[in-house]
């Protein structure tokens, strides 16, 4: 026992990644650790935007299934498990069947080197950013496969639109990559690097959030990045190709139980994987917030806090809510499932301030918070905005996009090499 | 990646041709990586795997594939194919045994960090000119598409 234990510890002191170390053992469970996370957080999803949703329709979501419809996503899961696989006659069965994987796998891969700490990746390639485009861009032919396979109109339609709008928005996308790529190399030898840890640490060097380098062009590219994600994964407002009132449900017409639930999926880990990119890019990764401004060995335990604190308010909301819960005995399991998920979650916010953890869960605590706040973005402007029409999407993505894209790659190179330019101009 | 490449023409199915081209260009990659390359090999991944092969997909599926499913397979040409290949693979065994001296007993290690700034370094730098006509190669292919395809005005 004493033996394993200190095996782990002698482990998380390292300072290496575990495809760095070559360490096979730690990355299988830095692997199942991000799987599980994921699928976790897909389900964690499915309930929020229900509920989010639905508080912004003024109405109340699900309240039957558990407390709250805690319980919702699983008996979403059962049902779909359950759900008769249904395949069209005349449907191609080898790519019926195999479209839905490429599309997970397309979309589960490229967490391999999403960083959530320093040393809290499962590996760091140094072309980091670009395996992550390249992989999310393998989930449009899924798509096309997907629709094509199907043997029918709609999802023929749904597919071919749905590949159109991913493959148009992938250039404003990779243009805005390449311009925060491009701030990473105002570094003493003048490289930049493709890392996303390396993309971090650079951030971290420069004492500033991407976001707000070189104001207003870090914010720019955000903007760009952040409509042509959202435009990427096929979530509202670009969400024609699977609207139910315009084309059944786009590509994924055909498919049921459980293989639409791999396309749902990998929506949703496709949503996670450029919420993180963005994350990573833009807005300091694992940093804490206000690294200038509030700095120092204090403020650093301060914001230590956060993570454990965060746990308790949530837990205290559950309490607050049990005691709201009508005094009818039907109610009681529910009362009590409520309260016992709240002590689940202070005992959670209590192990976070141990000091030995609290040091460490910071940096991915951090990475979390910011990716969830981008999850809720997304369900906001599922809520809120309108869709595009087909024309006008392709329209913003191409006359648009693009050349904002264009152009402030253009001004962020010349601002970031002004001191270059203005040596050469002065003394040629 | 032979498996990928006998797959993409030996099947009857133009979709599942297109299937196994992707894995064959997946496959050539995962060479690019063996060869200390990982820049290259991803952007094969964005651009043909990601790009191109979408296109080749979208094109296929215009074409109507029962008539070319119910194609009859014919290779009555196969003496001429024979020779043909025969020729061409006694040109690479000619080459690679001639030539052997000039290739390296093993795949030297370099350092696989720098691929991405030595392929910059050497694109913008060397092979600038090669690159912009490259470009403007592109350029004249993107407006000759254009024309074609846009309505009377």
């Amino acid at each position: 026992m004493g033996a394993i234990v200190q095996y782990i510890q002698s482990y998380l002191a390292s300072d290496k990644t575990p495809g760095a170390a070559g360490n096979m053992f730690w990355a299988f469970v830095y692997i199942m650790l991000v799987f599980v996370g994921l699928s976790v957080a897909v389900i964690a999803m499915n309930w929020l935007e229900r509920k989010i949703l639905a508080h912004m329709q003024v109405r109340l979501g699900p309240m039957r299934v558990g407390p709250h419809g805690l319980l919702q996503p699983i008996a979403d899961a059962l049902k779909l498990l359950l759900k008769e696989d249904i395949m069209p006659s005349e449907a191609d069965a080898l790519i019926f069947w195999i479209a839905p994987f490429v599309v997970v796998l397309a979309a589960f891969t490229v967490f391999v080197v999403v960083p959530f700490g320093p040393t809290h990746a499962i590996t760091d390639m140094n072309i980091g950013i670009l395996f992550m485009l390249g992989v999310s861009s393998l989930s449009v032919l899924g798509i096309v496969l997907a629709g094509w396979a199907s043997n029918s109109h709609y999802p023929l339609i749904g597919a071919l639109r749905s590949s159109a709008q991913m493959v148009s928005y992938e250039v404003a996308m990779g243009l805005a990559v390449v311009s925060a790529v491009l701030m990473t190399s105002l570094n003493a030898t003048g490289t930049g690097t493709l890392s996303m840890i390396g993309i971090v640490q650079a951030q971290q060097a420069q004492g500033v959030w991407f976001i707000f380098k070189f104001f207003p062009l870090g914010l720019i590219a955000f903007f760009i990045f952040a409509v042509a994600m959202v435009a990427e994964t096929n979530r509202a407002p670009f969400d024609l190709a699977e609207a139910e009132s315009e084309l059944t449900a786009g590509f994924h017409t055909e498919y049921s139980g459980f293989r639409w639930s791999l396309f749902f999926l990998a929506e949703y880990s496709a949503m996670i994987a450029v919420s993180s990119i963005a994350v990573t890019l833009w807005l300091g990764g694992w940093l804490r917030p206000f690294p200038n401004l509030l700095s120092g060995a204090t403020w650093d335990q301060a914001f230590s806090f956060f993570p454990g604190l965060s746990f308790l308010f949530l837990a205290a909301m559950c309490f607050y809510n049990t005691v709201r819960m009508p005094k009818h005995p039907l109610f009681r399991i529910q009362t009590i499932g409520l309260a016992g998920f709240g002590v689940v979650l202070a005992l959670i916010g209590l192990v976070l301030f141990i000091p030995a953890v609290r040091v460490r869960v910071q940096d991915i605590f951090w990475f979390s918070a910011k990716v969830a706040g981008f999850m809720y973005l997304y369900i906001w402007y599922r809520g809120t905005f309108p869709r595009y029409r087909f024309d006008q999407l392709m329209q913003m993505g191409w006359k648009v996009l693009l050349p904002m894209g264009l152009g402030v790659l253009i001004l962020t190179a010349t601002v970031g090499l002004w001191p270059l330019i203005q040596n050469s101009l002065w003394h040629p | 990646m032979l498996i990928g490449g006998i797959l993409v023409i030996t099947r009857r199915n133009p979709v599942h041709s297109a299937v196994a081209l992707i894995v064959t260009l997946l496959a050539q990659a995962s060479i690019y990586l063996m060869l200390y390359a990982p820049f290259v090999a991803g952007v094969q991944i964005i651009l043909y795997a990601g790009g191109i092969m979408v296109l080749f997909l979208f094109v296929i599926m215009l074409v109507s594939i029962d008539r070319s499913i119910r194609e009859r397979q014919f290779n009555s040409q196969w003496v001429v194919g024979i020779i043909a290949a025969t020729a061409l693979g006694g040109l690479f065994i000619a080459v690679y045994s001639k030539g052997k001296d000039i290739f390296p007993d093993r795949a030297f290690s370099v350092a696989e960090g720098d691929n991405t700034q030595k392929v910059a370094t050497m694109l913008y730098g060397q092979y600038m000119f090669a690159f912009e006509i490259a470009s403007l190669l592109l350029l004249v292919a993107i407006i000759g598409a254009v024309v074609m395809a846009k309505k009377r005005i």
